[in-house]
């Protein structure tokens, strides 16, 4: 069995990483995307909502930010920001998209919600040079213990809806995606966890702890070509 | 009434000095509006290998030009359009056709904008076209006019910006035929265009879509009084052909739940079924009005020529066969709009253009509009579109400092 030592690098300390100074009222875990986007970058937002990320990156890094989007109602919010948004599906619509076409490709908690999450990955990593992904963790005591204790699928504030009614198909823990990342050959650059309230944790910590205590995964991937982080290491 | 069939297509158009000053104000000179008249010394290079000239192009206008000339939208009509988007139809005497959209604090706002819309060459409405005069044998053009395409309406409406004074416009927009001359604008001048919406539109016509338009084509021309095109010498008019044209095109335009909900299997007088062939059922009635109040206002040739131009546009084929070229390092912003229920130009028609303008890195936004109208609900009350384009023009406004 392969450690998630062997496999990622030293957990991140995205706390530390935080841009310093950001007035109040943004979502600390797109703080955390803010401090990894350079000034001007060309950023996809993919499954953007109302456009709240690109709007940030754009107001506060000059970012050239597009966005794709299920949702008319999200659309229409993008627009009325000005936001070069298209109704689209992270499914079926990446395919189009030129090879490394974006600094930095987004997938904010919606990975666990496609048809077929790797392949919506590996276009990540054929579109963008580098991904940060988000998604929310399945490892987490409190759902271990819903099922271990209750054995009830578990009903958390990042997976409020009930099984039957879910758009979330293919959940995972941070230790399932890292399996991914392994799996398509992605670099991880950086890592964290965030907690129930989307901040990142204090303290560096083991996976493992992570992988129990982490409400959400947070992963900023490349296409591992020429280095050892993401590359397999024989035990 | 035979107004919309001879004057003032008729005039022949005089050559004018290009250095008077350009004619802005909203005051329309007559009943079709502004004209621009090209002389002898500046033809219009049509695709069809054709220098035409003398030629005339007339407009309508709203709003008020501002000092820096940029604050300027086209406005580009569909395929039996006219330039009278928010002016009175001196035909039909019905009000402007996109007074939904433009206006005084509407998302096109002529408080803030300068609306222009041409009537496209080849059509019926005081632009040049088959019904005018042609003035190597004084007698209409009829069929000797040269073929239009979509980049000859465009190149002429290139030429009436040039004769305003606009060097570049703040938005292009249009539906359908209308859409198809915007894409064609982004990809022929893509420096003179800021902001592109291209509305229930696709980058080439579909064969189902030629397929119609061949229909409407045969219906005109079996029409003994169409006389091979030369009606208007011999007097007739196809007004039987040009009818049922327009019935069958006009069912395109709709939506199979438009039509349930609008009329239904519903009989039109009390006494229906009356066992004959008489419009019994109210679909039928709608229908023969929708033809009978078309031949009023339009001419049967232009009809046929510019089905014809819509049924050659395939902006791929000019560019590669890959649509993506045709927008490639383009610094247009896009917002391109499609109707869940319009079946002429479906959502799949837009997807298309949208990928190729993601493949061209090009700044585009999508939006499919849930409406059950069909492919003309691009005209209609669709208060989703209208809140789509206020946001898009909005932002592009701000991003023009307008």
């Amino acid at each position: 069995m392969k450690h998630l030592r062997d496999v990622a690098p030293a957990p991140w300390d995205a706390a530390a990483s935080l841009p310093r100074g950001e007035p109040g009222g943004a979502r600390v875990d797109h703080l955390v995307v803010l401090g990894l986007v350079t000034p001007g970058a060309r950023v996809l937002d993919i499954g953007c909502g109302d456009g709240t990320l690109l709007a940030l990156l754009r107001d506060r890094r000059g970012v050239d930010g597009r966005g794709i989007e299920l949702s008319r109602e999200g659309v229409n919010a993008c627009l009325a920001r000005g936001l070069p948004v298209i109704q689209g599906d992270a499914d079926t619509d990446l395919e189009n998209y030129p090879d490394d076409a974006f600094d930095v490709v987004v997938l904010s908690q919606t990975i666990q919600a496609t048809r077929n999450p790797r392949i919506v990955l590996e276009h990540l990593l054929r579109i963008g040079r580098q991904v940060v992904i988000s998604f929310p963790n399945f490892g987490h005591w409190r759902v271990r213990s819903e099922l271990a204790l209750r054995g009830r699928m578990p009903v958390t504030a990042l997976m409020p809806e009930e099984w039957y009614e879910t758009q979330n198909i293919h959940y995972c823990t941070i230790r399932d995606f890292v399996g991914l990342c392994r799996t398509v050959g992605a670099r991880i650059e950086k890592a964290t966890a965030l907690d129930a309230r989307g901040r990142p944790m204090r303290f560096s910590m083991p996976w493992w702890v992570w992988n129990l205590v982490g409400a959400q995964g947070v992963f900023l991937l490349s296409l591992g070509k020429d280095d050892a982080l993401g590359a397999p290491t024989q035990p | 009434m035979t107004m919309s069939l001879d004057p003032p297509t008729q005039t022949r158009a005089e050559a004018v000095p290009t250095d008077v000053p350009p004619d802005v104000d909203t005051k329309a000179p007559n009943a079709q509006g502004h004209l621009a008249q090209f002389g002898l010394d500046e033809p219009l290079a049509m695709d069809a290998g054709v220098a035409l000239a003398p030629f005339q192009i007339a407009y309508q206008t709203a709003g008020t030009l501002n000092a820096d000339r940029s604050n300027a939208v086209l406005i580009c009509h569909a395929l039996t359009g006219d330039q009278h988007f928010a002016h009175t139809h001196p035909v039909t005497g019905k009000r402007g056709w996109w007074e939904t959209l433009v206006g005084p604090g509407k998302p096109i706002d002529t408080d803030r904008y300068f609306v222009v819309c041409s009537n496209v060459v080849g059509s019926c409405m005081g632009s040049t076209g088959p019904a005018s005069l042609d003035p190597a044998t004084d007698r209409a053009y009829g069929l000797d006019f040269p073929l239009v395409t979509i980049r000859d309406m465009v190149r002429a409406q290139a030429m009436l910006l040039d004769r305003l004074g606009i060097e570049d416009l703040f938005l292009c927009i249009g539906g359908s035929m209308g859409g198809m001359q915007v894409l064609q604008w982004a990809a022929l001048y893509p420096e003179r265009v800021f902001a592109a919406m291209p509305i229930a539109t696709g980058a080439r016509h579909s064969a189902q879509n030629i397929a119609f338009h061949e229909v409407g084509r045969q219906a005109i021309m079996a029409d003994p009084a169409w006389a091979e095109g030369r009606y208007l010498e011999a007097g007739t008019r196809p007004a039987k052909g040009l009818g049922v044209a327009r019935m069958g095109a006009h069912i395109t335009y709709l939506s199979e739940p438009a039509l349930h909900r609008k009329f239904g299997r519903r009989f039109q007088g009390g006494s229906a079924p009356t066992f004959s062939f008489n419009a019994d059922f109210q679909i039928e009635s709608y229908l023969r009005h929708q033809g009978l109040s078309f031949v009023e206002r339009f001419d049967a040739n232009a009809y046929l020529y510019l089905t014809r131009a819509m049924d050659y546009f395939d902006l791929a084929a000019d560019h590669g066969s890959v649509l993506a070229n045709a927008f490639r390092g383009t610094k247009t912003r896009f917002c391109v709009m499609s109707f869940t229920s319009d079946w002429l130009f479906p959502t799949a028609d837009s997807r298309a253009i949208v990928h190729a303008l993601n493949a061209a890195s090009a700044a585009v936004a999508f939006v499919e509009v849930e409406s059950d109208k069909g492919h003309d609900a691009f005209l209609l009350d669709e208060p989703v579109m209208f809140g789509a384009a206020r946001g898009f023009i909005d932002a592009a406004a701000r991003a023009r400092g307008l």
